[in-house]
């Protein structure tokens, strides 16, 4: 089976062909870099989404966050469920961990900016 | 109980607020929108006609000729823009310029001043953008052109700081005549009064039918514009018309008082009195015609697109009559319903008197109301000593209009109150221009939730569930 | 009373502060950055999604943290900004009129100025649909902000006109936040966006992109009840017969940015028809000596690392201009225009001047596959790439050197594409 892939790990989006055989990856083209092979290996096997979205301060601002490390696929609306909950109180350092290990992904959701 | 009620706060309401708030009368203006100036009066040409249209001896040629000889003075007493560019009638061929005598004679005959025939030198020359094929004109040098919902804000704004009240959100459903006058119903809430004035455009055949007058009928037609950024505004300094047909006076190219360029309208015969829609068709057929009138028109520059409905009566003429003791209708008012309003406003206080009442003129009236837009008109040195006095005026806003939130709180506090997004924006003109609101509207509404005490989602564009917002995020819906 | 400076910067987002800390490092110090938000870092702070940075920090930011990025520098470097100051005037003199809270309106003398005023979404107007008009209609990145900054819903079933990357990300970040986007209508055969944000940002949530499509009505009377969409011919026009109903609260634009040129409009500045932006030579310097523009000022940019690359040109410049007392070293005046042909939308600059190196950015017309990228003077190749693929979403760019400029001897140079046409 040939499985066609748009890498998503940066902005330049190569188009990278996967050939599976037996459930095991044979062959990888198409990537520009490593991390493109990587991508592709993950995607077949576990596929990671970073997820960037806000959390909501106790008084009513609007904080960025993200997941420092991609989380799987399937647990987005899990851990989208988990930071909805979560309320911050300020001031606020760019980086500072906001919910450590989300839904046990082993991924840290951090503030991507500074807010007093 | 009022003196009188007017139902329906379009142009024609508006000045004869204003008109009434001259005397020692109580009078309430109703409305069933969430602003002012809503129906017609939001969405039409804004041409002051000089008056050569209308046929001779109708009330409408009377009307209209005295309404525009009034328009300079109240647009400066309400501080409202309005710009004497005159108009060109242009004709193409020999059929167009026996029709362009026509209406020369008859603007003559109508008492319209300093109108004259123009050959296709002297055209070129007052308008050098006009087609090549154009061979001559009816210039017509006291027509002008205004904001035709600031004028009725304005009008209105003036009646309220005079005395008079205003009922927004009164939709009248059911008029009850009784010994000492009427009672005007809506679903909430009821107003009594002596006389009642029946200004409500569009609608004007069902209220009166509601004081048992059958003897007409108001049918919808539409016209669409569009309209082009302010760089537009310079490719004709007149009002650019084609010689009228049949079917009216066809599709008219005009600067605004704003600057920009208005293309439009269409004329099509609709059944749905409320249905403003924009339409492929109407699109097509504007951009089908003004090409032949004027060269090079910029079609890419367009920023919105609108419709107004014509209230036509089927007369040929204004029609405005008493439909039952004390009650007045003022219906049909077609073009030019917004030249003629002030004259309507004076004409209906003289049917008033010949019933009676007494028209007894206040000491204190004040004819007068500050521009919606003194703060631009200012000097630097002016701005900088409200700025010290009012930080607010220094917070632009608006970005596209310049438009700071002081101008904002502004028209959210003074008569008549803006309580929408669309009505801070006929107001300011924050969101009227480039990017359509695309900048400002956040901020607006954050301003509007904070002065009207009432949570942002519930601030909305036009009134009734026109919510901009459903609430907060993360499942925070208020719905 | 008229205050001196050096440089002003007009806007505080990426271009404006990589142009102030070029400026900066080129020696010069009397700056001043001139933004009207409360902010520094434009349309970044509302880009909460990450895909920043990837060229210049090799590593994937996010708007807010490669904006913090430039910010602590120009904190370090105290390079002077004023907030909230919205420029209102500006003349090819280079005098700026601003105002603000604290100053009120006040006027700036500049030596040379930079343009980083970013760009504005075309907004519904511009588009002509018929229909209605209730509430219910944003452009993308006005929903963006109201979700990012605000905290705002604006609404619960979704569809999206304009498959451009903010179409794309504001499809997914609607998803997240609980609202369910039924379509994004692309009028164009191929999406507007980066491959990268179709997947995922469409596909990992099923959302159907409709290719060839476009919104032909809009209904509701007070808040948007649904769009009619209909597939289109080659010729953009709706097919009768397509039309499909689907009812939504929210339509969302993401059909094309503008660069918010009023100011160089208002000083003359000559502008590119096809950009929108001005035309400028190699230096970003425009049509006026000593007045310089970058950033999605001068062209929309989809990726901010060209635009950090492209302001910090321009702050050069305008550190040499000033400098050098506004005469440019007379020995290597060049004066080269460079023309456009086939399959070649635009490029930046227009104009090369000077015998020094030139990265000279492009945008195709359409989808190419193995398409060879020329630099000519006649039939002559000055420079020339190859590239496996090339579609207009993404913008490229070819290097001249010093050498190659010194060889050009006329005065006209074309770029071409030769390729498969997809
Ligand atoms: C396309 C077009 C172009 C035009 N161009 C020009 C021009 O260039 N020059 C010119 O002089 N004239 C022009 N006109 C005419 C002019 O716009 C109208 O004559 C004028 O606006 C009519 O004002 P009005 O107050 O009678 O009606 P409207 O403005 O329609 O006001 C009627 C009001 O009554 C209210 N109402 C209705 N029913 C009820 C109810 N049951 N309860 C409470 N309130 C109710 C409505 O909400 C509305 O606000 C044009 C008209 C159109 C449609
Ligand atoms: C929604 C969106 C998503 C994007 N996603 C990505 C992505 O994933 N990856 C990526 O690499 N790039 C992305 N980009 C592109 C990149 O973010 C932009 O190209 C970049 O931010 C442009 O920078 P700028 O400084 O030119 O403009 P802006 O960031 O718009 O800054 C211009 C500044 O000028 C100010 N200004 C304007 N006029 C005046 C005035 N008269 N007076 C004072 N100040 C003024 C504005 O307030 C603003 O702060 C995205 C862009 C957008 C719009
Ligand atoms: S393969 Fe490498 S270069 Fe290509 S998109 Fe993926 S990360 Fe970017």
């Amino acid at each position: 089976m040939i499985k066609n892939l748009t890498c998503i790990i940066c902005p330049i989006g190569c188009n990278i062909e996967v050939e599976i055989k037996k459930g095991e990856i044979v062959s990888i083209k198409g990537y520009s870099c490593k991390r493109g092979e990587e991508y592709a290996k993950s995607e077949c096997k576990n596929p990671l989404r970073t997820i960037t979205t806000t959390v909501f301060t106790i008084d009513g601002k609007v904080l960025p966050v993200k997941t420092d490390k991609p989380v799987p696929k399937e647990k987005l609306f899990d851990c989208m469920k988990a930071i909805k909950s979560t309320k911050v109180s300020l001031p606020i350092e760019i980086g500072k961990v906001i919910i450590e290990n989300i839904e046990g992904t082993g991924s840290n959701v951090i503030s991507t900016n500074n807010m007093r | 109980m009022y003196d009188i009620v007017i139902i329906g706060a379009g142009i024609v309401g508006a000045m004869t607020a204003r008109e009434l708030s001259k005397y020692l009368l109580s009078v309430c203006i109703l409305d069933k929108e969430s602003d002012v100036a809503m129906g017609a009066t939001k969405a039409n040409s804004a041409i002051i006609h000089a008056g050569y249209d209308p046929k001779e001896g109708t009330l409408k040629a009377r009307l209209n000729v005295l309404g525009s000889e009034m328009m300079p003075q109240i647009a400066e007493e309400l501080g409202v823009r309005y710009i004497n560019n005159g108009s060109l009638v242009i004709g193409f061929n020999d059929e167009d310029a026996e029709k362009i005598k026509t209406l020369y004679r008859r603007g003559i005959a109508n008492g319209v001043k300093k109108l004259a025939l123009l050959d296709k030198d002297e055209l070129l020359n007052l308008e050098s953008n006009i087609s090549k094929n154009a061979v001559c004109a009816l210039y017509a040098p006291t027509s002008g052109i205004t904001c035709p919902y600031e004028l009725a804000i304005a009008a209105i704004g003036n009646a309220m700081d005079n005395g008079v009240d205003l009922k927004l959100n009164f939709k009248v459903e059911e008029i009850k005549k009784n010994e000492d006058g009427y009672e005007v119903i809506s679903s909430f809430e009821s107003v009594k009064a002596k006389y009642i004035i029946n200004a409500a455009g569009l609608f004007a055949d069902d209220i009166a039918k509601m004081a048992g007058d059958t003897s007409f009928s108001i049918h919808p037609r539409k016209g669409e514009y569009l309209l082009l950024d302010k760089e537009c505004g310079s490719l004709v300094s007149h009002t650019i018309f084609g010689t009228p047909t049949e079917k009216g006076k066809g599709i008219l190219i005009t600067p605004t008082v704003d600057g920009n360029l208005l293309l439009g309208p269409t004329s099509v015969d609709i059944t749905d009195k409320t249905d403003t829609s924009t339409t492929f068709d109407g699109i097509e057929t504007i951009l089908s015609q003004v090409n032949k009138y004027v060269n090079s028109i910029p079609f890419n520059r367009v920023i919105t697109s609108f419709s107004g409905l014509r209230a036509v009566g089927g007369t040929g003429d204004f029609i405005i009559k008493f439909s039952n003791d004390n009650f007045i209708s003022v219906a049909g008012i077609e073009s030019p319903g917004l030249s003629a309003a002030p004259a309507i406003a004076r004409y209906v206080a003289g049917m008033l008197k010949e019933t009676g009442i007494r028209l007894e003129k206040k000491k204190k009236f004040n004819p007068y109301r500050k521009s919606m837009h003194f703060f631009k008109n200012l000097s630097d040195e002016e701005k900088n000593r409200l700025i010290r006095e009012n930080r607010k005026y220094a917070r632009i806003v608006c970005r596209c209009e310049m438009v700071s939130e002081g101008e904002i709180i502004d028209a959210i506090r003074s008569n008549p109150k803006a309580t929408n997004l669309d009505a801070v924006k006929r107001r300011t003109r924050s969101g009227m221009g480039r990017c359509q609101g695309g900048f400002c509207s956040p901020y607006i509404l954050d301003i509007l939730s904070e002065e009207l005490k009432i949570p942002v989602e519930h601030i909305t564009k036009s009134g009734g569930a026109s919510n901009i917002i459903i609430g907060r995020t993360k499942g925070g819906e208020q719905w | 009373m008229v205050k001196s400076t050096d440089l002003v910067i007009i806007g505080g987002g990426p271009a404006g502060m990589s142009a102030a800390i070029s400026a900066y490092n080129n020696g010069i110090r009397d700056i001043l950055i001139l933004e009207r938000a409360e902010t520094l870092g434009g349309i970044l702070q509302q880009c909460i999604h990450n895909g920043f940075g990837i060229h210049k920090f090799n590593e994937e930011l996010t708007g807010p943290e490669y904006s913090w990025r430039y910010e602590k520098q120009i904190l370090e470097l105290k390079i002077p900004y004023k907030l909230n100051t919205m420029v209102t005037e500006f003349t090819r003199d280079k005098i700026i009129t601003a105002v603000n809270e604290q100053d009120g309106i006040f006027k700036i003398k500049a030596k040379a100025v930079i343009l980083a005023t970013g760009c504005r979404e075309r907004p519904r107007g511009a588009l002509n649909i018929p229909g209605t008009r209730p509430s219910g209609i944003f452009t993308a990145g006005t929903a963006q902000k109201y979700i990012n900054i605000k905290g705002y819903m604006p609404g619960k079933s979704v569809v999206i006109l304009g498959s451009g990357d903010i179409g794309l990300i504001m499809a997914r970040r609607m998803t997240l936040e609980g609202a369910e986007v039924k379509a994004v209508c692309e009028i164009m055969p191929y999406p507007g966006g980066r491959a990268r944000n179709v997947e995922q940002c469409l596909n990992d949530f099923n959302i159907p992109l409709k290719l060839s499509h476009t919104v032909v009505e809009i209904h509701g009377k007070h808040r948007l009840t649904g769009v009619t969409i209909a597939k289109v011919d080659e010729n953009k026009k709706p097919v009768p017969g397509t039309e499909e109903y689907i009812s939504c609260d929210t339509l969302l634009l993401s059909v094309g940015l503008i660069p918010e040129n009023e100011l160089a409009k208002s000083a003359g500045i000559e502008l590119d028809s096809v950009t929108g932006g001005a035309v400028v030579d190699q230096n970003r310097q425009t049509s006026v000596k000593g007045i310089f523009a970058c950033g999605n000022a001068l062209h929309v940019h989809d990726l901010v690392d060209y635009v950090s690359e492209e302001a910090e040109i321009a702050g050069k410049s305008a550190a040499d201009y000033i400098k050098n007392n506004g005469m440019s070293p007379g020995s290597f005046a060049r004066n080269i225009i460079i023309k456009t042909g086939g399959g070649i939308r635009y490029t930046v600059p227009r104009k090369i001047t000077s015998i020094t190196d030139a990265k000279i950015y492009f945008r195709t017309s359409g989808i190419y596959r193995n398409a060879k990228i020329s630099i000519k003077e006649g039939e002559r190749v000055v420079a020339s790439i190859k590239k496996k693929r090339v579609v207009p979403a993404e913008m490229e760019m070819i290097k001249l050197t010093g050498d190659n400029i010194r060889e050009i001897k006329g005065g006209i140079v074309t770029f071409e594409l030769e390729g498969l046409h997809d």
